[in-house]
């Protein structure tokens, strides 16, 4: 039986859909040298696309000045985050961007190999990115000398995650690659300074990685043109939930959430969720607000729910998740997460008092500020913004009246 | 276990561990291997892999319990992974899960009599734009709706 999956939707867009013939961004950056790519990468203002939004030529600054025997640069293809699936599109439909994109950081910070960790879930995609890195070795894309260039060799390995959701936090995914339990480690010290088996290590999201040949090859001041002053480029948006064009699209930083909604035909929407599970849940009173890391900040999940959804089984259906996907390392994360459940459960169920409820977002605002991961720290996130922003839903309709809803 | 059939696991160990190499970083890789060829990672394969590595076994059951995709208890010859994530959800996850259940005559976290099928549920599996989706071992199928779901349980082997 054949995989059902489709890919051919039409993509266009001002950066990362733009045209690209595949080794056009590493032969650029080869004539510019080390220090104008770098040059350049600031000038782009390109900021790290896995959600953290650290600025991506700084950490190649870091990485690139760090003396040491070896280097390493690691692809983060852990897509896990409930809601995004644009790193997919990505690795399917443009390695090429993905992989000159790790050509070429290897390149600047003088790393020899670079590896892309792939999460189980996309275990489906090896055959044909294998394939891909295969020509590209034939084409001395990957390999020693990389276009005649003396002394530049750089290749690239695939390894596999095993269902963790974790793994996508870059020193839980480190661990991974070394072979232990994905669980994170204090930082600092950082991935860029001590990373894979000790080594300067650089960790970048596909997406981060992908918009590399392009910035390279037409120039940092090209790319900055999209956007806005403090979010430069275009951002892939992975949008799903009631709508009526689920996909990924290519859009500019800044563009409105009311706009977007327009774009993917959403019709009666009641909410949005940006940044997935761990992101925040917008009422339409603010859905003029702009997706940008200034303002309503994402990796790119966009989850749209309908007037007939009921916000509490949406909440369940987060928390459960964190509950399943914390590492369980730290007592607030563990611990909280389930309190927050058993605590929405509660309302479900209608046994609640409103001192219990402001304990729980009490509870919640510990654990944003005492985990040791990202996982814990915005975990609370939905929980706060759900019960804040859907109090009417949730707390003072006649519960008679939700009952019926779907979801 | 008969003495053959340990003999048998002892060597094809041997063998990945070379392939692979006996470095730390190389235990997640073939504890996939593992449980991609045998469905489980047994007590005994855990023991062999951890002397062929010079580590401790307890260190190799505390990398396995900590990933979902591995198990020290036998699964089914196919693992099936329905994704319970919200986008999924929303777009009719739980008809395919009951007809799926009811099909198969067993739950989710249990496996057929015959050890064709194990169920179990996943979080996001990157398709939330085509849900509701499911992992048939490493591949996947997206658009389910009860029936094709079921069709497509029934002609696996
Ligand atoms: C729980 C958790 C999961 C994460 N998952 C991912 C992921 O799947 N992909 C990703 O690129 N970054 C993920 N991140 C962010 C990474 O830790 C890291 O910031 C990122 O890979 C850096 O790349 P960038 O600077 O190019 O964005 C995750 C962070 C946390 C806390
Ligand atoms: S915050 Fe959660 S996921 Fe992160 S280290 Fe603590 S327990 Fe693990
Ligand atoms: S929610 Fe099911 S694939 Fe993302």
């Amino acid at each position: 039986m054949e995989t059902t999956l489709k890919t051919s939707k039409k993509r266009t867009g001002p950066v990362l859909f733009s045209n690209y013939q595949q080794a056009y961004g590493i032969k650029k950056a080869i004539e510019l040298g080390r220090e104008n790519i770098l040059l350049e990468l600031k000038d782009s203002g390109l900021k790290g696309r896995g959600g953290a939004g650290f600025s991506t030529a700084t950490k190649w600054m870091l990485s690139a000045a760090a003396n040491a025997e070896k280097k390493f640069i690691v692809c983060n293809a852990d897509e896990g985050e409930p809601g995004t699936f644009k790193d997919r599109v990505l690795l399917l439909e443009y390695p090429e961007l993905v992989f000159d994109g790790m050509v070429i950081a290897g390149f600047t910070i003088g790393a020899k190999i670079g590896i892309v960790y792939l999460r189980g879930e996309y275990e489906y995609m090896l055959p044909l990115l294998e394939g891909f890195l295969n020509n590209m070795k034939e084409e001395n894309l990957l390999g020693k000398n990389i276009l005649e260039k003396e002394g530049f060799d750089f290749d690239i390995n695939i390894r596999l995650g095993s269902g963790a959701y974790v793994c996508g936090e870059e020193t839980a995914l480190i661990e991974s690659l070394e072979g232990y339990r994905g669980e994170p480690r204090n930082r600092p010290p950082f991935p860029v300074n001590t990373g894979y088996l000790g080594y300067p290590t650089v960790v970048n999201n596909v997406e981060t990685l992908a918009s590399i040949p392009h910035i390279i090859y037409k120039g940092g001041e090209w790319f900055k043109k999209n956007g806005t002053d403090k979010s430069k480029g275009s951002k892939l948006f992975s949008v799903s939930g009631d709508c009526g064009k689920p996909g990924v699209y290519e859009l500019q930083w800044g563009t409105k959430i009311n706009e977007l909604l327009e774009i993917v035909e959403a019709k009666n929407c009641k909410a949005v969720q940006v940044g997935g599970a761990s992101g925040v849940c917008l009422p339409k009173s603010q859905f003029n607000r702009s997706l940008a890391y200034e303002d309503a900040a994402t990796g790119g999940s966009i989850i749209i729910f309908d007037e007939n959804r009921n916000m509490l089984k949406i909440l369940i259906n987060f928390m459960e998740f964190f509950v399943e996907e914390s590492c369980g390392q730290c007592t607030p994360c563990r611990v909280g997460n389930t309190k927050l459940l058993e605590g929405v459960k509660n309302i479900e169920k209608d046994e609640y008092t409103f001192s219990y409820i402001n304990k729980l977002k009490e509870l919640g605002k510990t654990m944003q500020a005492a985990s040791k991961c990202g996982l814990g720290q915005s975990s609370p996130n939905s929980f706060i913004s759900i019960l804040d922003n859907f109090k009417e839903e949730i707390f003072y309709s006649n519960s008679k009246g939700i009952k019926n809803v779907k979801a | 276990m008969l003495v053959v059939e340990k003999n048998n696991l002892s060597y094809e160990i041997e063998r990945m561990v070379k392939e692979y190499g006996s470095d730390r970083q190389s235990l997640l890789q073939i504890l996939q291997a593992v449980q991609k060829k045998y469905k489980h990672i047994s007590d005994f394969a855990q023991q062999e892999i951890a002397r062929m590595m010079n580590i401790h076994p307890v260190e190799v059951y505390s990398v396995i319990s900590f990933y979902s995709f591995l198990s020290t208890e036998p699964k089914g010859r196919n693992i099936v992974r329905l994704c319970k994530t919200i986008a999924c959800d929303m777009a009719g996850k739980d008809a395919v899960e009951t007809a799926v259940k009811r099909e198969l005559g067993i739950s989710f976290g249990e496996t057929t009599i015959d050890q064709r099928v194990s169920l179990e549920y996943t979080n996001c599996l990157g398709m939330c734009d085509e849900g509701p989706a499911m992992l048939i071992n490493e591949k996947v199928y997206t658009h389910l709706n009860p029936e094709m779901a079921v069709n497509i349980l029934n002609e696996i082997k």
